[in-house]
């Protein structure tokens, strides 16, 4: 093979590699229409005030559960507010608070996977058995727990669902550690004389970080259901904040006779979970990490 | 005229690329198995010969599909049958032994279960008869007693066990054609050479055809009655395998050939430039054009035809080949190694260095007694000089790697230890060990997929022990990094690459540069050339010596492959199981083998021409222990004295020419009955 051309094998820049991965995933339909659901609702929660046709708090009683008409799209709820505001406003808290949640799973999660693979022995086996003590633990128990003793606030809810999220990933970051482990490059790291810490930022995490991005990614439509969980139990966001959870949760006792103020939110909250799902999808087989084909014969 | 058993015509194989592409892994093969004969595949990977042996019986690897052409087996075309048809024939008429037979084996099931189902599936037996007939096929594989083998699970064979179980179960349908994907591959020497001459006896005995794939020219020097050479999906040559091999009318056989370390020949053999092109790559032309040494302009542009040569038995593919019919037998040559550097200035001492892979209890370790009284590896004495290549071989589990993995400080000594440089003993534990320490002995590994980091650049893995050990930056690594690319004869455009666009080759030499960048005083060489092709492996090993010569480094090299540690190495250490057996200079060890153990080692290497037959002097036997006392070949020997070799430990003993053996004989009678055979 002739080589002639510096240009054929220049180091890809980060941009160029984001953009190829994101090329990959919207050329498959299931990848394509997930991004396309997720970018909607994130331009949805960063314009939606600008949108909205009306103020989200305002309250009329004389307008209460109104169906949808051309005025109000989605109809009005049980206090007169116009359905479509809340709605297309609902996923902003939603959303914010478990992307930088996720992050937090992620980071933690990740590194004290990573940690706990690479130097195995007993420091492993006890952080492993107390990682497996919070498994067992209800979450939603503790999170109320500590919602009821901290308060709702952004501050509380995005570290407290990092946390709780977070020990999933341990394992995935741990059981991806210890597929690279045992190959040479790593043994050849160690008898060079490299630190652990040179170890896990030069050679294990350019070799897991993709494993442990998807995870985050699934986690992060986790998150934002029991998020919503939270809401609808009303320990997440509390009112007027429009908010799907709260939203379904006001609704559901006039279900039967003002089902457009339910179906909204429902819908709203669905999509997004089905829309990051995808995505996540599309984005482990783009990275090569979804492998999954018939068997032979 | 001889019975045609499978007929392969004008079959080309391939598959479509992401663009849409036709690429073809095969093309245009058209040969003929005969009834009762030997058909020998070779080529190096990615030359199509297991997609060839797999056509063979009907089978398309998924991804691939047939492009043209047919396999033709009882006048029927395997490659249109639907898959109900193809279960009639497959393991009744064909029948398929793997690379692996201790992945292909069920590991739940016990083996005569596993064979009763073949047995179900392809006769008519009833279960008496099964049973017989059980027994019957583990014997003609000649496993000892078949009753308690058949009552075994897969794991509790040994892998030529297994191996042999495989070919029992290939034969239970009575294939007319048995295919065998390079099935000696994972085996050690020993085992291979047995395995090898129980297939040259069943193939006598049933009158069965033998289609054998490997890579190996040895394996297939003493099996094969005709030999097929594939290279870049084409055959290049066929014909008798003796023609084949002594006198190779075809460019790239001849330098395949010639690329083979020898255990007859000392030196380096010759490499061949370059690499097989990809599947795919934009050929007009001759394939093997760019590493031809015979090329002209006309075989740039036009491809040759598979041609008859002399008396329409062998066919070559090639416009020049009748000057190498005119080229007289030259004596085959290697490049002479410059042994001159050896300086006498000892640079590491290995003092009683025992090894334990058991872990101590507690109390034990407190109390800082020995439990484990057998360790894996013990009584390892060596002294190794500046600038010598000294080269440690034996079977798996011989302990090699084990040692190779202490004196990097990757595992920890149990007792004896390991001096630098006549007066520094190196610190048991990698961590203690300073940076000056570390950065004198370097690794090279076998495997060079698994050794750089898939995603790190050529640059990015050049550069770790650079700014590790010197601190280098900028301009100044940058420099640097190219010199070493230079060094290891690649050039700056690698810089940019990853591991996954390089081949094998190249990507060994990243791994020896990466190595170099410490300017190291010893690098220790696990098997390096073992996961090679063989013409790759020749210009890996000259880049060793030429860098060797350059920069005064020792080399402690680690093998299974006794020819090319013949090829490289100054001295040699024998080891089993853990113990030394025999020491000394390499030229005499192999010239003169004194040890029972050498000998049965170098007996059973396998050449390739079919005039040197492996000689077979001890028992198949594997032993995964060491004995607790005496000798630690005693299970084997085929010079077994008896009670004195179970119970006392051998003493060492110098002979004339330099070797020291351990061993009760006395050095001087066994160099005498080793010539008498």
């Amino acid at each position: 093979m002739e080589i002639n051309k510096v240009s054929d094998f220049k180091k890809k820049s980060i941009f160029f590699k984001v953009s190829e991965v994101l090329v990959t995933m919207a050329s498959k339909p299931s990848g394509f229409i997930g991004l396309s659901i997720l970018v909607f609702h994130i331009l949805l929660a960063f314009l939606s005030p600008y949108l909205a046709p009306y103020d989200f708090k305002a309250i009329d009683p004389t307008l209460m559960l109104q169906a949808p008409s051309s005025e109000y799209w989605f109809g009005t709820d049980s206090l007169g507010r116009d359905v479509f505001t809340r709605t297309i406003m609902g996923g902003r808290t939603a959303l914010t608070i478990t992307f930088f949640g996720s992050l937090i799973a992620l980071l933690w999660g990740g590194l004290l996977g990573i940690f706990c693979g690479l130097v195995g022995g007993k420091i492993d086996d006890v952080v492993m058995r107390v990682v497996d003590a919070f498994l067992s633990i209800p979450w939603i128990l503790a999170m109320l727990l500590i919602v009821s003793l901290l308060g709702t606030s952004t501050e509380v809810l995005i570290p407290a669902l990092g946390f709780f999220y977070g020990k999933g990933i341990v394992r995935v970051a741990r059981a991806a550690t210890h597929d690279v482990i045992a190959k040479d490059f790593i043994v050849s790291a160690r008898a060079r004389g490299h630190s652990n810490l040179s170890i896990i930022w030069n050679e294990i995490i350019p070799n897991v970080r993709d494993a442990i991005l998807v995870e985050g990614a699934m986690r992060w439509s986790w998150m934002l259901l029991g998020f919503s969980s939270l809401s609808f139990l009303g320990f997440g966001v509390s009112p007027p904040t429009p908010d799907w959870g709260l939203m379904i949760s006001n609704a559901r006792g006039l279900m039967s006779f003002a089902y457009w103020a339910v179906i909204a939110p429902i819908v709203g909250l669905s999509s997004l979970i089905i829309g990051i799902n995808l995505t996540a999808d599309a984005f482990a087989k783009a990275l090569g990490i979804d492998r999954s084909t018939k068997a032979p014969v | 005229m001889e019975e045609i058993i499978q007929k392969v015509k004008n079959l080309s194989v391939g598959f479509k690329s992401q663009k849409g592409d036709e690429i073809s892994i095969l093309k245009n093969i058209t040969t003929n198995i005969k009834k009762g004969e030997t058909v020998g595949i070779v080529g190096e990977s990615g030359s199509g010969k297991s997609t060839l042996a797999l056509a063979m019986m009907g089978y398309v690897k998924q991804g691939l599909y047939t492009m043209e052409g047919e396999c033709v087996f009882n006048s029927s075309n395997l490659l249109n049958m639907s898959n109900r048809e193809l279960e009639k024939i497959r393991g009744r008429k064909i029948a398929m032994i793997p690379q692996n037979a201790g992945q292909s084996l069920t590991p739940n099931l016990k083996i005569g279960y596993q064979i009763d189902e073949a047995l179900k599936l392809h006769t008519n037996l009833n279960k008496n008869e099964r049973d017989k007939k059980i027994s019957e096929l583990l014997n003609k594989v000649r496993l000892p007693s078949p009753e308690t083998i058949a009552l075994r699970y897969p794991h509790e064979l040994s892998g030529g066990q297994q191996q042999r179980v495989a070919v029992g179960m290939a034969l239970a349908g009575n294939p007319d054609l048995l295919l065998l994907d390079e099935p000696t591959t994972g085996l050690d020497v020993t085992t291979q050479a047995h395995v090898l001459e129980l297939l040259n006896f069943i193939a006598k005995d049933t009158g069965t055809s033998m289609v054998y794939v490997s890579h190996d020219l040895g394996a297939i020097a003493q099996v094969s009655d005709r030999i097929i050479v594939m290279y870049s999906g084409e055959i290049v040559l066929e014909g008798p395998a003796r023609d084949i091999l002594k006198k190779p009318i075809h460019p790239y056989t001849y330098g395949l050939l010639k690329s083979i370390p020898k255990l007859s020949l000392a030196g380096l053999p010759d490499s061949m430039p370059g690499s097989q092109p990809q599947p795919g790559a934009k050929t007009k032309g001759c394939s093997f054009y760019d590493r031809c040494n015979l090329a002209e302009d006309k075989c740039k542009k036009n491809s040759p035809n598979l041609e008859y040569v002399g008396e329409f038995k062998t066919r070559v593919r090639c416009f020049n080949y009748k000057k190498l019919i005119e080229q007289k037998s030259e004596k085959q040559s290697n490049i002479k190694r410059n042994e001159k550097n050896i300086k006498i200035n000892e640079i590491l001492n290995l003092t009683d260095v025992s090894i334990s892979y058991a872990k101590q209890k507690l109390l034990d370790q407190i109390l800082n007694k020995i439990t484990d009284t057998n360790p894996t590896v013990k009584d390892i004495n060596i002294d190794i000089n500046k600038g010598e290549t000294i080269a440690l071989v034996g079977e798996s589990g011989s302990g090699k790697s084990t040692i190779l993995k202490s004196i990097a400080g990757l595992l920890r000594t149990k007792e004896g230890n390991i001096k630098f440089d006549q007066d520094r003993v190196l610190s048991n534990d990698l961590k203690k060990r300073n940076s000056s320490d570390l950065r004198a002995i370097q690794l090279i590994f076998q495997n060079p997929d698994e050794s750089l980091n898939p995603n790190h650049t050529v640059e990015e893995i050049l550069a770790q022990p650079l700014k590790l050990y010197f601190g280098l930056s900028g301009e100044e690594l940058k420099n640097n990094i190219i010199e070493l690319l230079e060094k290891v004869r690649l050039g700056k455009f690698y810089m940019a690459r990853y591991p996954r666009q390089l081949s094998g080759g190249e990507k060994q030499r990243v791994a020896v540069a990466r190595a170099f960048a410490a300017k190291p005083d010893i690098i220790l060489c696990d098997e390096v050339t073992s996961a090679l092709d063989v013409s790759v492996q020749a210009a890996v090993l000259n880049l060793l010596q030429k860098l060797k010569e350059d920069f005064g480094t020792t080399y402690i090299f680690v093998s299974h492959d006794l020819a090319v540690v013949r090829a490289i190495s100054d001295r040699v250490a024998v080891l089993y199981q853990g113990r030394l057996c025999e020491i000394g200079p390499s030229k005499n060890v192999y010239k003169f083998p004194s040890h029972p153990y050498t000998e049965v080692l170098l007996g059973a290497v396998l050449e390739p021409d079919p005039d040197i037959k492996p000689k077979l002097v001890a028992e198949d036997i594997v032993e995964d222990k060491p004995p607790e006392k005496g000798c630690c070949f005693q299970g084997r020997c085929p010079r077994f004295l008896g009670d004195k070799c179970k119970n006392e430990t051998p003493p060492w003993q110098i002979g004339d020419n330099g070797n020291a053996i351990r061993c009760h004989i006395n050095i001087k009678d066994l160099e005498k009955k080793q010539n008498g055979n």
